[in-house]
């Protein structure tokens, strides 16, 4: 038993509605109670859908119990089949109708429709969302896919004059799908890489059935389609490309690779990448029908307007291929300084760690929200980039924030085009990660007047906004028992402007028990200033 | 707690026979859990701790929605494999959980353990663990259990079953007293609490109470005065400890609101002319403020999918205040102890639905082609897409709209819509 307040990830039979409601032609009968088409909504409200999720509830209640609900589920199949026709049913059940044990995959199976049925048994109470999104995936792929597996000894498949890719991972609900797909099929179509299928996102079970007609596999999602890009690898010999193309450097390695894999000559994209993030001012290029092929990002980074963002302190936690992205993009095209790095993706633990290892971090790995607050606010960064769980941490805190990864809300589906990936991607994670900060030269005047009247104790930039009134009083760090400051160290604690005056009363207080000192003096203040630096 | 408590008696002897459209098959509603969301709102000292799964955590983090800014007054157990293995004894682990919650939030009054599907089907005894941890608790926090699941409750009946399980804890008292059941908007609370101060009725208590620990009395000389028709449970148990019930239509509307008052005006032997000098100019003023939205309203077509148990009283208000016509009345389920009266008062020929078999019901509606539709959030945006105006249900039951100053804001609620597609031009 395990006590939650908010959780990161659904239930597992909802990342197999994330599946059944992104792609065409597949229809899912869930074996449920009354109360659980809640899950409807997400996809209706936080995604805007026009159409609803094809989902049928058994709903059963407490008096179906005693009964047949075993017969609820044969009527709900047989029903969902005739209405919606789907091309193939994945029929599963929720953790209530786990508990009962009728067998919905079995009992479908057992009514020879004249369509695949896939079961998904998803066990709820060990598992979680992306998981079952990965399973429901790749168990439709596996059924769909399986007869027509070339036998061992099979000459493989002879290339196409163009070589062709799948794009796979793309769901329902995940962060930013939609927009990131039309990035990565601008920056393939630059190499000359033909698109095949891309599943689940708008593919129809027949679509899965081409999937072999590809010379490569491009896992965009490693959550939702490690599993089956390993599975079609291993099968059909379709090599895996693994780069995830979030931010300048990893769209680089991500083009090499996919160079690599389809054998083809990426030099000149890779060339131009460089060459054309200049000239950003070049009207030819300005009204050119064909966009840049580079981003803004490192121009803009290196601006000197940009030297106020150096060393800045950035926490991140996500599911793992965003926090991962988002650890690469801070450090190395930004010029932050990670403080905290974490991941509710268990099953990505590993790579998490590494990268936290190579920051001189331990790595945050939890779905536990509360866990995750605390972090923070020790780590007291000026930047959080996480989930809406941390946009609610981060206000709460007073820390600025940006949205990296889902578990998203409706204000994280915006109207604009917003991807994550390749060149546009990066441009679009420049702004929105620096936006929320302090403007560099706002914070400058600030600092720099700060004897002003006008620059009134406590005052914050517009882009602050302070904790909602009814909120318990956030956590903070306790102060170190036995410590004093004496009336002129705390004067002149005053002095030092707000926005670092609280990371500096910490620094000044463990430099201070770290030496047994109990009454902070001007001259400790001074003294923890030169040996710990800013 | 059956789903429907009047399945074995005839409803169609109501309303002169008023044809009941009754249906089985998926149901589009929310689970009893979902009344947490506005009942830790209400009483602001107590705490709701669900005894589920993950799909429980996440029904209620949706449900709430954008509400998520501040630790909220409910959370989670959520049940693991090692509980359902019985490899954890669950009572230790439940111990566990309520220690470590009660340890962040001291100021907590009340702990309500709510009982969830798995929980239910696991035969996990709540009421056993409550008792336990009153043992170690009481007085400082009072534990209380009931259960919002789905396999037993629909939406709003989890309001039901929490106030239900806090009429035990009721003192007793037999002097002559008032109590209004059901959770309102505090000011709406205190508009009532004027207007009995000015007709001379009371004293009044309101059950919840906005302190969870602050519990009104109840015996025989306790009057109920209903305030919202989904609480069949807890007025069954009030009449057990000895409560008489004012049967009368619910505070929704001018008419209901006067026909509320009256009730309680008449036990309480007010004079007629006491009580029409008294609600004549606060009717005068809703009569003013309704008008121009009934005039937005009148004559349009209305189908409602069931949602909150609030269709029956609404649909009444909405077809003899503001002059709609009702094409089908959907509902979860129809108690005819609480909502006889406001049957009565529908149309001739009104269609009412109780239950409900999703698809067919939206087969009818996209054949009636309505004027608005109320339903749910998972069905409004996919109707608008296909055409049709919507006014999503659950806003009701978060909104103020009981009593003669709201009665305005309700029938905005539903030309809102109307309006929005009025100016909107793409």
């Amino acid at each position: 038993m395990e006590l939650t307040l908010w959780t990161y990830e659904g239930p597992p039979h909802v990342g197999a509605m994330r599946i059944a409601t992104a792609m065409e032609g597949v229809h899912y009968v869930l074996h449920a109670p009354q109360g659980d088409t809640y899950a409807d909504l997400l996809f209706t409200m936080i995604e805007r859908r026009d159409r609803r999720p094809p989902v049928t509830y058994t709903t059963f209640q407490a008096r179906d119990l005693g009964g047949d609900t075993a017969n609820l589920v044969k009527t709900a199949v047989k029903d969902a089949y005739e209405r919606f026709q789907p091309q193939v049913m994945l029929v599963g059940e929720s953790c209530t109708a786990e508990l009962i044990q009728d067998q919905p995959g079995s009992l479908a199976k057992g009514m020879n429709l004249p369509v695949p049925v896939v079961s998904l048994e998803l066990p709820a109470y060990s598992k979680k969302e992306n998981w079952g999104a990965s399973e429901t995936l790749y168990h439709l792929v596996r059924t769909l896919l399986l007869p027509l597996v070339p036998k061992p000894g099979t000459p493989p498949r002879s290339r196409d004059q163009q070589p062709k890719a799948n794009i796979l991972g793309p769901t329902a609900l995940g962060f930013r799908c939609r927009d990131d797909l039309r990035e990565v099929v601008k920056l393939l179509g630059e190499i000359g890489v033909g698109v095949n299928v891309i599943a689940p996102l708008g593919a129809t079970p027949a679509d899965l059935q081409r999937i072999p007609e590809a010379d490569f596999n491009i896992c965009l999602y490693p959550e939702i389609a490690l599993t089956t890009c390993t599975w079609l690898s291993r099968n059909f010999g379709q090599p895996t490309v693994r780069t995830v193309p979030i931010g300048v450097g990893a769209t680089r390695d991500f083009i090499a690779e996919v160079g690599r894999v389809a054998e083809i000559d990426v030099s000149g994209a890779l060339a131009r990448s460089y060459t054309e993030a200049l000239g950003l001012w070049n009207i030819n290029q300005i009204t050119s029908p064909n966009p840049a092929q580079a981003s803004r990002l490192p121009w803009y980074s290196r601006s000197v307007d940009s030297t106020y963002l150096t060393g800045k302190r950035v926490f991140i936690f996500g599911d793992a291929t965003h926090a991962l992205a988002a650890a690469r993009i801070a450090t190395q095209e930004l010029g932050f300084t990670l403080v905290g790095l974490g991941t509710y993706s268990r099953e990505f633990a590993k790579e998490v760690r590494e990268a936290a290892k190579a920051h001189g971090l331990e790595a945050l790995i939890t779905d536990d929200y509360l866990a995750v607050e605390a972090k923070v606010a020790a780590a007291a960064p000026e930047l959080v980039l996480g989930t809406q769980m941390e946009r609610h941490i981060a206000k709460r805190l007073g820390i600025p924030c940006a949205v990296i990864s889902a578990p998203i809300h409706v204000q994280d589906v915006p109207a604009r085009y917003s991807p994550q990936m390749g060149w546009e991607g990066a441009n679009v994670i420049f702004d929105s990660w620096v936006h929320p900060l302090m403007m560099g030269l706002e914070e400058h005047l600030i600092g720099m007047f700060r004897e002003d009247f006008e620059f009134h104790e406590g005052h914050m930039s517009h882009l602050h906004t302070a904790s909602p009134p009814d909120s318990p009083p956030v956590p903070q760090a306790m102060p170190a028992p036995g410590i004093a400051w004496s009336a002129e160290g705390e004067a002149e604690l005053k002095k030092i402007p707000f926005f670092v005056r609280g990371k500096v009363r910490r620094n000044t207080e463990k430099f201070a028990s770290d030496r047994g000192i109990t009454l902070i003096t001007l001259e400790t203040l001074y003294e923890a200033k030169a040996q710990i630096g800013k | 707690m059956a789903l429907e408590p009047c399945a074995e008696d005839s409803v169609k002897s109501l309303n002169n026979e008023l044809p009941v459209l009754k249906e089985r098959g998926q149901r589009e509603v929310f689970c009893g859990l979902t009344g947490i969301v506005w009942l830790h709102r209400k009483m602001q000292d107590a705490f709701f701790l669900v005894v589920g799964s993950r799909t429980c955590a996440h029904l209620l983090q949706s449900a709430a929605g954008v509400m998520i800014f501040a630790e909220p007054r409910f959370g989670t157990a959520i049940l693991g494999e090692r509980d359902l293995a019985g490899l954890a004894d669950a009572n230790e682990e439940l111990d566990r959980v309520v220690d470590q919650l009660l340890s962040r939030r001291p100021d907590i009054s009340t702990l309500f353990l709510v009982g969830s599907c798995p929980s239910e089907v696991i035969k996990l005894d709540l009421a056993k663990a409550a008792e336990r941890l009153n043992q170690r608790f009481f007085p400082g926090v009072r534990v209380l259990n009931y259960s919002g699941s789905g396999i037993e409750t629909t939406f709003t009946q989890g309001e039901d079953a929490c106030l239900n399980s806090m009429v035990p804890g009721l003192p007793g008292g037999d002097q002559p007293e008032l109590m209004v059941v059901g959770s309102l908007a505090d000011i709406v609370e205190d508009q009532f609490r004027r207007l009995f101060d000015r007709l001379g009725i009371g004293p009044v208590h309101f059950l919840p109470p906005r302190r969870a620990s602050h519990l009104p009395p109840v015996g025989k000389g306790t009057r109920l005065l209903v305030a919202q028709p989904f609480l069949s449970e807890t007025v069954r148990s009030l009449l057990q400890r000895g409560a008489t019930l004012l049967p009368s239509p619910y505070p929704l509307g001018i008419g209901g609101t006067t026909a509320w008052f009256q009730t309680a005006a008449e036990a309480w032997g007010i004079s007629q002319r006491h009580f029409t000098e008294t609600i004549t100019p606060v009717v005068e003023r809703a009569k003013v403020g309704l008008e121009p939205y009934a005039q937005i309203l009148r004559g349009r077509k209305l189908f409602m999918f069931p949602d909150s148990q609030l269709e029956i009283p609404l649909a009444r208000f909405l077809a003899t205040e503001c002059g709609m016509e009702l094409v089908e009345v959907g509902t979860p389920y129809i108690d005819r102890l609480l909502l006889g009266q406001e049957i009565n008062l529908l149309p001739g020929g009104t269609r009412l639905a109780e239950g409900q078999d999703v698809e067919k019901q939206l087969d009818r509606c996209r054949a009636a082609r309505p004027d608005i539709t109320v339903c749910g959030l998972g069905l409004a945006n996919p109707l608008e897409a296909e055409g049709m105006t919507t006014k999503w249900s659950i806003e009701l039951v978060f909104s103020a709209i009981h009593g003669y100053d709201q009665v305005a804001d309700l029938a905005e609620l539903f030309t809102r819509p109307l309006e929005r597609r009025s100016r909107l031009t793409v």
